[in-house]
């Protein structure tokens, strides 16, 4: 892929050297500040492309979630106008006290951690089994991404059949194996379980891609040699090759932390409505009732601005790593 | 990468056997709606099952195109429009803050790369508040809907788009960045030397060789836009001018097994488009959510 690009650039420099030697007509070259540009031509020549994106981005991302924290700071139910006379951190400290928002702070955590971690974990022994010159490798690739192109509606709408009481094919397998049959949906003990086992079933083909872009990055004499030294299959994996992938785990469990984040799209198709099934209520179906449905809307700001610091305690140090690493 | 000395021919075979079995694994949620939705009666055979000789019928895609057409088509009018532009803006504000090298960028960067990662539940009450009390474009372009083939609720969509568009920057500008990072410095270099702008080298040079990361960027963004469930629900709710995802939700809401059949067909059908996008372009998808 580089060395077409490379190759491609390359061609590329050529043709535009021709096109622009020919063209004294494009500017006649005699001004100074055009051969070298300073910083501040730089500057002022980059503006046009990057402020239109960056103010359009910026209100909509930065400046709503800035009034979204003042919003927060009020006591507006969501009918009339924000009386903002009166700012005060009371919708943060009725939080705290609010059992709902206790245990739909426990469902984020807990489905955010089983999520990523076991997503983490098959993506890795997927692209283990991948990465060894396979036959139609592209074919399974395909396959094990697929779920991930379909929309939350979608895999709400496929999972809710698979966890049919009567007919479901989960309960089909279970109750062969002698199992029994569960209310995999209905049982709040059970349904967040099997939302993460079907979420996982969406997304571990991502972290398996990123894993394998990760173990082909890695020279091959770094396996040689440890074969050499007479390592195992095993040992390799361990002491070689896992270690390597660092950059590669921690890039996935963001993103796929930000995915889980989403889920409330999935939880909302569940049942169609603002209501998850019980059990599965988590701080983004929480949010999101408060404001459109509960008319709690200075109560569901404060939700969504403890989401977002909880979403910057995982992405500030993601970043930073990201600058030291040079891949910013 | 890894190539084992030892005699392959069995562990190829176990190896061939557990990659089949997982591929089964996430086909099985699929092809099982798939099956079901094509069954007069969806209890006939056990679910993963084709329908029994006398069993199959279209009849269930039949119900579900009716009661999703307009969904799809409010789709298909959101999701090019905020994906092209998307995608443009993010390729411009790449090249303004990766090609044109200036000092300072750096905290624009991260201002960009960070809105990848915000959760929407952030910003959805300004969102909602912003379109439906200080923008309302449905009274605003109220001129705009006598025209032929125009609807108030395309007011609604306008809003939608430019919603997306915006979220959408984030994503599509490190995409891009990522691609023109290894651009050839020296490239660039000369055609400065020519004495080419800023503008001419994005236009002449910059544009032209991103062809395939529009592929890729294009294509991850109408995914995105065409699943989207919670903005749609938030900027305009169920009304006439709703995406598909918003009706395919409340699909045979009520949950009795016969109700399956069309909910599984509507499933498809609201899927089909990234489906086939996703089947045609797997190798520019795959690329665009490994970057």
């Amino acid at each position: 892929m580089i060395d077409k690009l490379t190759r491609f650039t390359k061609t590329i420099t050529r043709r535009s050297k021709a096109l622009f030697a020919d063209g004294g007509t494009v500017q006649d070259g005699g001004d100074e500040s055009a051969l070298l540009p300073r910083p501040s031509g730089a500057f002022f020549g980059s503006l046009p492309f990057w402020l239109p994106p960056f103010l359009l981005m910026g209100f909509f991302v930065y400046g709503a979630i800035g009034w979204n924290f003042v919003i927060s700071l009020t006591e507006t139910s969501g009918f009339g106008a924000v009386d903002y006379s009166q700012l005060d951190g009371e919708q943060y400290t009725r939080a705290l006290g609010d059992p709902t928002f206790i245990e739909a702070t426990t469902n984020t955590f807990g489905l955010l951690v089983a999520f990523t971690t076991v997503c983490l974990g098959i993506g890795l022994l997927l692209a283990i089994l991948m990465d060894r010159k396979l036959r139609f490798d592209n074919g399974f690739r395909t396959i094990y991404l697929l779920p991930m192109s379909l929309s939350f509606v979608v895999t709400a709408q496929f999972w809710l059949w698979m966890y049919n009481y009567n007919n479901g094919l989960i309960n089909s397998i279970t109750s062969t194996l002698g199992l029994g049959r569960y209310r995999w949906i209905s049982d709040p003990e059970l349904v967040l379980p099997a939302v993460v086992f079907a979420l996982i079933w969406q997304f571990s083909g991502y972290a398996m891609v990123v894993y394998l872009a990760g173990l082909r990055a890695i020279p091959t004499d770094h396996y040689e040699a440890a074969r050499t030294d007479g390592a195992t299959t095993f040992g390799l994996y361990r002491r070689v090759i896992i270690p390597q992938l660092k950059g590669a785990t921690i890039s996935a469990a963001v993103v796929l932390m930000v995915f889980a984040l989403k889920a409330f799209d999935f939880l909302y198709s569940l049942t169609g409505s603002y209501i998850p099934p019980e059990g599965s209520d988590i701080l983004a179906t929480m949010m999101v009732r408060q404001a459109f449905r509960l008319n709690n809307q200075a109560y569901a700001a404060a939700i969504g601005i403890m989401l977002f610091v909880l979403a910057i305690a995982v992405i500030a140090p993601y970043l930073t790593y990201q600058h030291k690493q040079g891949e910013l | 990468m890894l190539v084992l000395n030892r005699s392959i021919g069995t562990q190829r075979l176990l190896l061939y056997g557990m990659l089949v079995a997982l591929a089964g694994f996430y086909l099985l949620p699929i092809e099982t709606g798939l099956m079901t939705s094509i069954k007069t009666n969806p209890l006939s055979t056990a679910p993963f099952l084709p329908p029994g000789p006398d069993g199959l019928t279209l009849d269930k895609w039949n119900t579900a195109f009716s009661q999703l057409s307009t969904g799809l088509i409010n789709s298909i009018v959101l999701a090019v429009p905020a994906t092209v532009f998307s995608a443009l803006f993010g390729s411009m504000a790449a090249y303004g803050l990766t090609t044109l090298n200036w000092r300072g960028q750096l905290p624009i960067l991260v201002l960009f790369i960070a809105g990848i990662f915000i959760p929407y539940q952030a910003v959805l009450i300004p969102l909602s508040k912003f379109w439906a009390v200080y923008v309302p474009l449905d009274e605003l372009l109220a001129a705009l809907w006598g025209l032929p083939l125009l609807e108030p609720y395309h007011g609604d969509l306008l809003a939608l788009i430019i919603s997306h568009v915006a979220y959408g920057i984030p994503i599509t500008t490190l995409l891009f960045r990522t691609y023109y990072r290894n651009f050839s410095e020296e490239m660039i270099a000369a055609a400065q030397l020519d004495g080419a702008t800023p503008a001419r080298i994005y236009w002449r040079i910059m544009l032209p060789l991103s062809v395939p990361m529009f592929a890729v960027t294009l294509i991850y963004q109408f995914t995105q836009v065409w699943n989207d469930l919670l903005f749609a629900l938030v900027v305009m709710g169920p009304s006439e001018g709703a995406p598909v995802t918003v009706p395919l939700s409340q699909l045979g809401a009520s949950l009795s097994e016969i109700g399956f059949g069309v909910r599984m067909a509507g499933a498809f059908i609201a899927a089909l488009p990234t489906i086939i996008v996703y089947i045609i372009f797997g190798e520019q998808f795959a690329k665009g959510v490994a970057t």
